[in-house]
């Protein structure tokens, strides 16, 4: 049934041999061909850009004001790329190895390798561009390390790359809309796809100025619409952010591969109170430098800087003497919410631990600093200056970002942190060129499911994307796109887009005609505290049967009792919050239901059941070395199909941090 | 940090849609902590809205974390409110005290209709953008990346006015509406670094060229833009535009 479609022979030479063979459309017939992008985010504006540069009619739609405002632009740390600039031994093969082990054996290896190839060529593309990445003073690219992995591989541009990389993608996405090859629809959302004889051609969006449904007619599309981290309610992803396209692609017949396999990452900003909206990370690269702890007394509101050293308890150095607080990201969190759970965490909401720099500031830096500036004997005041200047210089723009949302300077007191969901690495099932389970619809990027098994690792969500959207896409679309130059648009009064119209318009009519007493944020409130608390870091198989009980019972609520103000025939930020959250709920149930499916602990998916004796991550590669893809047959009924994961190159271990 | 909460007068700009007259209307707040941001201030008035049966206000916004430029009110005169070099969604109540009134405006300038109450239609920048704003480069053409020494200095520079997020704050703040800090920008960042140099006449004559089709006025040096500039993009890339631009319409023959 699962067709991945990975090409033969060796790992190294797959992706070579797949463009040395593939179908290719010539000029004249790729200016026949439409191709439909959702979504402009790295992976649909770098589509939608290389695809309008060879000649495709490519029509792009993006629900925010502009295509560079997508939430991409957020990410922080930077790009992964195999180029060993810094001859520290990396290689295509070592990113290839850290990704798979970093993703706790759960991603396809063929995958993998074509992105650690592509990697390279990324770089390249973006300093063509014009990304202006850090420097060294020789004028050549810099990198930095980051989590997982033992070689500085990661680009970056300070602590904006997802805004550098963005930007360049963007660029020469509205290059294409000047040459006239892309046309651009902003403040769009796509509400349904449309399938004719099998075939995805297209798409029902909303006009979100106007309220107007329109039909858009493509011979393929090609879904690039991000994660689905909002179904938590609370995330650092962005306020619209939503899983409507995916999940209107997966109702039509698209599996959703591992949906419950969610990046949890242990170091944001926490929750102040119920009005909070949204979480902010700060970066992975804090734990270098930052020792996390709590106190050792329950309920101890003294304030930290009060706390004698000998009463705080340093629980990750305690626990994992060997990796202390540079554990992967699903060791960390996990462990902040155990201890928090059990009464001893920090703050007016007791849901935070502290992440202290004063250690290393006067110990590590302030000394480093004195030594180097031939002070002897320093006393502690000169030490915390001079510590605090290199702590400036290495991550200034975040301690003031820290300080602009608490009000607390993280140079005096520790910030508090705590775990916020950041990352899907589930979603849509795409077989090696990209495709869904339905012909002719792709999903690129986070969108889909394929390249980091149950856990990514940092930088490495930038490199797919690009990745999909420059280097993959413009080959594998062609194979399909060969077989489909006598096809002659079909007119948008198509009976298949009449039907799909009039059933997005019913879905809206409906929605606004419960006229209930519940706001749809208060609902999305709900379901968000449902899937945290049973289907978030820690999952069991009660909890998340309660949980998925409680969903259905929810999703009888929302359809029952919301309130939508306003008028379809206009702009609506609420109802189009509503169709976002009506979705939401059917994944959450989904989500749950795969939690409960795989009875193994893998990378971020943690099955209590399921632990060594200390407490960490058990895998089940026995009866869990699959993907699970599942597909929709109706109200809360879907089939579970696997793709096996073969590793013919690498050999499955169990992580070990102590 | 000690926290408090403060009852609040709100004077907001609603507006239907773009062919109709907008007019201030107020609404009070209570219990408002000093903990929330300023749109979760919004949230909170929007919910009260839906409660008493009323439509609620209309604002851009997304990622609330200060980089993907969609926000964009107008708060007690200044555009992203008092706090310097900060969006409005980084805003934070605690910029406010008990029984204060806030005024909030969408951005004013002819070349961005109001859409709905406080949003606007920003395409303007997409379209200047368009008329030259990238490197003309196809994708798969690239030399490697290290095959381009950038001084370190430069790099930074051309970093620094890259990091503008197009929320167009300094199109709000400015007197006549113009849009130079924001092309500047973009120039400057592009004829900073040696891959822009190809096209570093034909962009800035272009995308000047845009910009004044689209509405946007001249510029008198007041520095309003820069003052307000939530990335704190300076001056100086305007002084480089102008540069820029008297080379390349020096030797223009268009």
């Amino acid at each position: 049934m699962l067709d991945s479609k990975i090409p033969a022979g060796p790992l190294e030479q797959k992706w070579n041999d797949y463009k040395g063979h593939v179908k290719l459309v010539n000029p004249a017939n790729k200016r026949k061909l439409e191709v439909i992008i959702v979504g402009t985010g790295l992976a649909g504006a770098s589509a939608a850009a290389s695809l309008g540069e060879l000649g495709y009619r490519v029509k792009a739609y993006c629900f925010q004001d502009s295509p560079r405002r997508a939430h991409s632009i957020a990410a922080q740390g930077g790009i992964n790329a195999a180029k060993n600039y810094q001859n520290d031994g990396d290689s295509v093969f070592r990113l290839f190895y850290d990704t798979v082990k970093g993703g706790d054996y759960r991603a396809r290896e063929a995958n993998v390798h074509r992105l650690a190839e592509v990697s390279v060529n990324i770089i390249d593309q973006c300093v063509a561009q014009g990304v202006p990445f850090a420097r060294e003073y020789g004028g050549l690219l810099n990198n930095r390390s980051f989590g997982g992995t033992q070689v500085k591989r990661t680009f970056y541009a300070a602590g904006q790359t997802g805004q550098q990389l963005l930007i360049g993608a963007y660029q020469a996405l509205e290059r294409q809309v000047a040459l006239g090859n892309v046309t651009m629809y902003t403040r769009h959302e796509m509400l349904d796809v449309v399938i004719i004889d099998g075939k995805a051609r297209g798409i029902i969006c909303r006009n979100l100025v106007t309220g107007e449904l329109e039909r858009h007619f493509g011979h393929t599309v090609l879904l690039c619409t991000g994660g689905y981290g909002n179904v938590f309610y609370l995330s650092t992803n962005a306020m619209g952010s939503n899983v409507t396209a995916a999940w209107k692609a997966h109702k039509k017949g698209a599996y959703f591969g591992n949906p419950c396999f969610t990046q949890i990452h242990p170091t944001c900003i926490p929750v102040t109170g119920d009005h909070q909206s949204k979480l902010t990370l700060m970066s992975e690269s804090l734990r270098n430098d930052g020792r996390i702890w709590v106190p050792k007394k329950k309920d101890d509101n003294r304030k930290a800087n009060d706390i004698p050293e000998d009463e705080r308890d340093y629980y990750l150095e305690r626990r994992y003497p060997a990796f202390g607080n540079l554990v992967p990201r699903d060791v960390a969190s996990r462990a902040a919410k155990e201890r928090c759970d059990a009464g001893y965490g920090v703050g007016t909401t007791k849901q935070a631990v502290y992440l202290d720099f004063k250690y290393n500031l006067i110990n590590k830096y302030g000394r480093t600093e004195a030594g180097k500036q031939g002070i002897e004997n320093p006393d502690m005041e000169t030490l915390i200056r001079l510590g605090k200047e290199v702590v400036k210089e290495e991550y200034g723009n975040l301690f003031d970002m820290y300080e602009k949302i608490t009000g607390e300077n993280p140079y005096e007191v520790p910030m508090r942190i705590y775990p916020a969901v950041h990352y899907t690495m589930g979603g849509l099932w795409v077989d090696y060129e990209l495709m869904t389970s339905v012909k002719g619809l792709y999903a690129l990027g986070e969108c889909n499911f394929s390249d980091h098994g149950a856990n990514r690792l940092g930088a490495s969500a930038l490199m797919q994307g690009l990745a999909d959207g420059y280097f993959v896409i413009p080959y594998t679309l062609g194979n399909y796109l060969a077989d489909e130059i006598a096809t002659r648009p079909i007119p948008t009064s198509h009976e298949a887009f009449e039907e799909a119209e009039k059933a997005v318009s019913n879905r809206i009519n409906q929605l606004m005609s419960i006229k209930g007493r519940q706001s749809v944020e208060s609902l999305h409130k709900r379901l968000g505290r449902i899937m945290w608390e049973k289907c978030g870091m820690a999952r069991n198989e009660q909890g998340l049967k309660e949980a998925i009980e409680e969903i259905r019972a929810l999703k009888k609520e929302f359809w029952s009792d919301v309130r939508i103000p306003g008028e379809i025939n206009e702009m609506n930020p609420e109802l189009d919050k509503a169709n976002r959250v009506a979705d939401f709920i059917e994944l959450g149930e989904l989500m749950c239901m795969d939690a409960l499916n795989r009875a193994e602990s893998c990378g971020g998916h943690f099955r209590e059941e399921s632990q060594t004796e200390d407490g960490e991550a058990l895998r089940h590669d026995d009866q869990f070395m699959y993907v699970s893809a599942w597909e929709y047959k109706g109200e809360s009924d879907w089939q579970l199909n696997k793709e096996e994961l073969n590793y013919e190159v690498i050999k499955p271990t169990q992580r070990n941090y102590k | 940090m000690e926290h408090y909460n403060m009852n609040l007068t709100l004077k907001v700009w609603r507006q239907k849609n773009s062919s109709v007259r907008g007019s201030f209307e107020t609404h009070k707040v209570s219990n408002i902590s000093s903990e929330m941001s300023f749109l979760e201030m919004f949230d909170v008035l929007n919910e009260q809205l839906i409660e008493e049966g009323k439509e609620p206000i209309a604002f851009d916004h997304d990622c609330r974390e200060g980089i993907c430029g969609m926000c964009s009110m107008y708060i007690n005169g200044r555009p992203h409110g008092p706090w310097y070099g900060t969006t409005t969604c980084q805003l934070h109540m605690r910029a406010f005290k008990d029984g204060d009134t806030i005024v909030v405006e969408p951005w004013r300038a002819n070349a961005f209709p109001v859409l709905k109450d406080l949003m606007v239609d920003r395409a303007a920048f997409d379209r200047i953008i368009q008329a030259g704003g990238f490197v003309s480069v196809n994708t798969g053409n690239a030399q490697d990346g290290n095959n381009i020494p950038i001084e370190k200095e430069k790099a930074d520079q051309a970093f620094a006015a890259a990091a503008c997020i197009g929320c167009g704050a300094c199109v709000a703040a400015c007197k006549n509406s113009s849009a130079m800090l924001f092309v500047s920008a973009k120039v400057s960042h592009l004829a900073l670094l040696p891959q822009g140099a190809p096209e570093k006449k034909t962009r800035v004559l272009n995308m000047i060229a845009q910009m004044d089709k689209e509405g946007f006025g001249a510029c008198t040096n007041t520095g309003a833009c820069e003052a307000v500039c939530p990335k704190e993009i300076s001056l100086d890339n305007i002084a480089r535009l102008n540069k820029e631009y008297l080379n390349a319409a020096a030797v223009s023959d268009k």
